[in-house]
């Protein structure tokens, strides 16, 4: 399909280019940016005036819930959710049911998303089978299968020596590992440590249960030479460990949920367990430290933790509830809306959804890969088109993901995705 | 039937019976020591009823203190109205066998006087419960008299007739018109 | 953050819910108390029964076992001529896997008015209240950690019958406060009503520090924290914190942190000792000292039935709107 996007402000952050112009797009490639070439006859025309072209959008850290979830067509709701959302390319946690631990599972994921032509899924792989932490997947057979780096989801960290162990093996052939910095030990509780846990009668996760998992990391990691990507970031003090080893020049990459970026332990409210979220929702303090990390560049990617959670299983007095909140529709307007609440370049804004989580996710060869988060002439055709001023509420009716539960409920969010483009095809168009 | 200048007019004449407050007290001393017996108890139902009573005790010269009756815990209307702040009730005599007259400000509807007689129910059985007040109006809703009432007045309706007590001490009677 | 009303008060401000002592306005506790005054000559009377509640039905819900707190419950809907209804949830549906909405809904099918929860999980009452139909009340018989208000008032309506004035009060609760729903409803009820100043006193790992955020002293020290008070509450120390990673044990605990007659020296010579039950004698506090003549804990126990039907009549009289 012949794909023309008219007047648009047309931003790639890659390239720091932003003019209003137009995209044109043929053959799942993007051939023009400026004025279409004479003979270029489109199929189909954008009317973008007053909207903004970007590319599609790559969301480091979204659960399609499948294989594994009882509900019917849950693939299919949240992928739609997904290019909803503007995103063209998603990576999936492994933590589904069974584990993302054979390659077969992994090509069944790939095959069945493939089909439903909407966004690319790139699944993480398991770093132990199971999650178990006690056992090494096969790494090199889950990475032919498709999968583009390996984690433990948000099950806590293995023995550390389970980890050096993991962390040399996935060394061995470039893989990178994505760890959620919370310890076993000290990590167990279901809200942040502090007065409000204290005061609520809720067992709490201290910040050192995130600062020491980070310097266990980085010590490991530099002992053996691994790449690591950190999910969801929480806490100041742990922001710092990041800068230190970062300054040190380590392969250490990390990423923050759109929940730690705007809320706060407060947002629990009267024990509301749509704020029942892993990581926990931590201080002031570490949220201000959060805002300025993103747009320094300490924190590389923001993500949406996409977790939609069952009905039944959010109405459960809170330590009972699931952790988790649906997400992914709402990552674009939460990264603009911390853009502007904080004098952000919309620039930076939209590359942290962008070029920046693409080269997170590359660490490596793929053209495929390599042109997400991008648009360049000759390039991959992943376009997000979103008109920068429609608002729209945040509820149950508003929301396409199968789960209905977000702490941003009843939230007034500017911005909407007027169409999202993934290799060429229309994938979603509002 | 009452067109305005009838309704006017019944609160006009009503205001005249109510006006000459201490003559109603010293009619409502004279009508209670009527009523007494030498061992009755005075009983006023909070709030104004109490005041009256307190005055009463007083006036009467009778030994030890009155009584003083809540409808709070018997109210019917519990159900909309929720539970009244008011003062709790206080005997200090045993209800059993006892002769008791019961001092209240306006007589009015009947329920106050329902609620207060199961009230004393709750302590015991009385030997006789005699009811005085001050004014007995139209509007009974109930069949409750009034043993003994220093004025009988007839309001319009949404008129209400109360006691009032203001800092010093000083007792007024007042009728105001209710919104509808 | 959106403006949230607390979920206890209704439209007029007026208690609808029982669910923390926290964010309840010092009226509303005074309002409690001074009802609670009026039900207290109600257990001196023969017929010790009001009308209240004639017609109405109380469901006791616990999901917690507790024979004490219970029983006084009943008494108190009793007394108040309500139907009472025992649910031992432990035992039924609840361990059959029914969910908690759907015995709550069941049972609201059951013509409801007033559910009367106690729940090991904190925040399990706000769940409920959420979720029952407009005219039914929930009062939070204790929640996990977090909240155990009928006990919180009874302590505060104890205090102001023998002491009448908070605002000159010095007031030490000593044990497991970490722990204790009783211990967060007190230190609400007190820095509410203006109690002079509030201290918690136990070890590190017992009392933390960061108590000190909802307005009070935190004391490692018994002697420093009942010196010159007014009134000491000592909270019951659980058997499972005694042998454990926080405490090492019931004796080493008396030793450091139980109230003998020698300590209770330390505190004004008119200082009342209160405790909310039940009493593990020679481990938070001595045997000499319960049955000594500055306790208060029986009394405790009278003025926590007519607190609870304070609270019960005072809800079951306001509409939800």
């Amino acid at each position: 399909m012949k794909i023309l996007i008219k007047g648009g402000r047309v931003i790639d952050p890659a390239s720091g280019l932003d003019q209003v112009c137009d995209l044109a797009v043929a053959a799942g490639r993007i051939v023009s940016i400026g004025a279409a070439p004479s003979d270029f006859h489109a199929n189909k025309t954008i009317h973008a005036v007053d909207c903004v072209v970007a590319p599609g959008l790559v969301d480091l850290a979204v659960r399609l819930r499948e294989p594994g979830h009882e509900h019917a067509h849950m693939l299919q709701s949240e992928m739609a959710a997904a290019v909803a959302g503007g995103v063209a390319s998603l990576v999936c946690p492994p933590d589904t049911d069974p584990v993302l631990d054979e390659p077969g599972l992994v090509e069944m994921l790939r095959f069945r998303s493939e089909k439903l032509h909407q966004c690319r899924v790139f699944p993480l792989g398991a770093l132990t089978r199971g999650l178990r932490g006690e056992v090494l997947t096969e790494m090199v057979s889950l990475t032919q299968a498709g999968c583009i780096g390996f984690g433990q989801a948000d099950v806590p960290l293995p023995t550390l020596h389970m980890l050096s162990r993991a962390l040399q093996y996935a060394s061995t052939f470039g893989y990178t590992v994505w760890l959620h910095p919370q310890d076993r030990d000290l990590g167990s509780g279901v809200v942040a440590s502090g007065p409000l846990a204290t005061r609520m009668g809720l067992s709490g996760v201290p910040v050192v249960a995130e600062t020491i998992a980070i310097f266990s990391i980085v010590e490991l990691m530099r002992a053996a030479g691994a790449r690591v990507h950190l999910c969801r970031i929480s806490s100041a003090a742990g922001l710092e460990l990041v800068r230190k080893a970062k300054a040190e020049g380590l392969p250490l990459t990390c990423d923050v949920s759109i929940h730690s970026l705007h809320l706060i332990d407060t947002d629990i409210g009267y024990f509301d367990s749509r704020s029942h979220l892993r990581p926990p929702l931590r201080q002031q303090r570490d949220r201000d430290a959060i805002r300025r990390a993103l747009a320094d560049g300490t924190i590389d990617a923001l993500v949406s933790d996409h977790s939609p959670v069952d009905e039944d299983q959010k109405t459960l007095p809170f330590a009972e509830s699931e952790a988790g909140a649906s997400a992914v529709e709402l990552l674009l307007g939460m990264a603009l809306k911390w853009a502007e609440d904080g004098g952000v370049e919309l620039r930076r804004a939209l590359q942290v959804l962008t070029s920046a989580p693409a080269d997170i996710m590359t660490g490596g060869l793929d053209a495929v890969r390599c042109g997400a988060g991008r648009l360049t002439v000759g390039g991959l055709a992943d376009v997000c088109v979103y008109d920068p001023n429609a608002e729209w509420m945040i509820n149950a009716d508003t929301l396409r993901s199968q789960g209905k539960h977000t702490p941003f409920s009843g939230y007034a969010m500017r911005s909407k995705v007027r169409c999202t483009i993934v290799g060429g095809y229309l994938a979603f168009e509002a | 039937m009452s067109t305005g200048s009838t309704a006017d007019d019944l609160a006009a004449h009503a205001a005249e019976r109510v006006r000459d407050l201490p003559a109603l007290l010293q009619a409502l001393v004279r009508g209670v020591g009527a009523l007494r017996r030498p061992t009755s108890q005075l009983v006023g139902i909070a709030t104004g009823g109490a005041w009256l009573a307190e005055r009463l005790q007083a006036e009467l010269a009778l030994p030890g203190e009155h009584g003083v009756l809540s409808s709070a815990m018997h109210r019917d209307d519990f159900a909309q109205r929720g539970l009244s702040a008011r003062e709790p009730t206080r005997l200090g005599f045993d209800v059993n066998g006892a002769h008791i007259i019961v001092i209240d400000d306006v007589l009015y509807t009947g329920r106050t006087i329902r609620a207060v007689v199961n009230e004393l129910y709750d302590y015991g059985r009385p030997a006789s419960v005699t009811l005085a007040v001050l004014i007995d109006r139209n509007g009974r809703e109930l069949p409750i008299q009034a043993d003994f009432a220093a004025a009988r007045v007839e309001l319009p309706a949404n008129n209400m007739v109360a006691l009032r007590r203001d800092a010093a001490g000083v007792l007024s009677v007042v009728i105001e018109k209710q919104p509808s | 953050m959106l403006y949230r009303r607390n979920p206890q008060l209704n439209k007029n401000g007026e208690l609808v819910h029982l669910l923390s002592i926290e964010g309840l306005p010092a009226s509303i506790l005074r309002q409690v108390l001074d009802t609670a005054e009026s039900f207290v000559s109600v257990n001196d009377r023969e017929v010790k029964k009001v009308p209240l509640l004639r017609g109405r039905s109380v469901f006791n819900l616990f999901f917690e076992n507790s024979t004490r707190t219970r029983t006084t419950f009943e008494i108190a809907a009793k007394r108040l001529s309500a139907d009472v209804i025992n649910l031992d949830i432990a035992r039924s549906s609840a361990s059959k896997g029914e969910s908690l909405l759907d015995t709550i809904a069941n049972l609201s099918a059951m013509a409801a008015d007033i559910f009367v929860v106690r729940h090991g999980e904190s925040g399990a009452p706000y769940l409920i209240a959420k979720h029952v139909a407009p005219h039914v009340h929930v009062i939070n018989a204790g929640d996990g950690r977090h909240s155990h208000p009928t006990q919180g008032l009874l302590d505060m309506f104890t205090i102001r019958h023998y002491k009448k004035d908070f605002s000159n009060l010095t007031v030490a609760i000593v044990g497991d406060v970490l722990h204790s729903r009783v211990a967060r409803s007190d230190i609400h009820g007190l820095t509410t009503l203006g109690a002079a100043e509030v201290r918690v006193v136990g070890p590190k790992t017992l009392v933390p520090a960061d108590l000190a955020q909802m307005g009070v002293r935190v004391c490692h020290n018994l002697k420093e924290g009942i010196r010159d008070c007014d009134v000491i509450i000592t909270l019951r120390l659980q058997n499972e914190r005694m042998s454990g990673a926080l405490l090492p044990s019931a004796q080493e605990y008396f030793m450091s942190y139980g109230l003998t007659r020698e300590m209770l020296q330390l505190a004004k010579p008119d200082a009342i000792v209160m405790h909310p039950g039940p009493i593990n004698r020679g481990v938070e506090i001595a045997s000499d000292v319960v049955d000594g003549t500055q306790s208060v804990i029986l009394p405790q126990v009278t003025f926590g039935i007519a607190v609870r039907m304070a609270v019960m009549s005072l809800v079951a009289g306001n509409e939800a709107n």
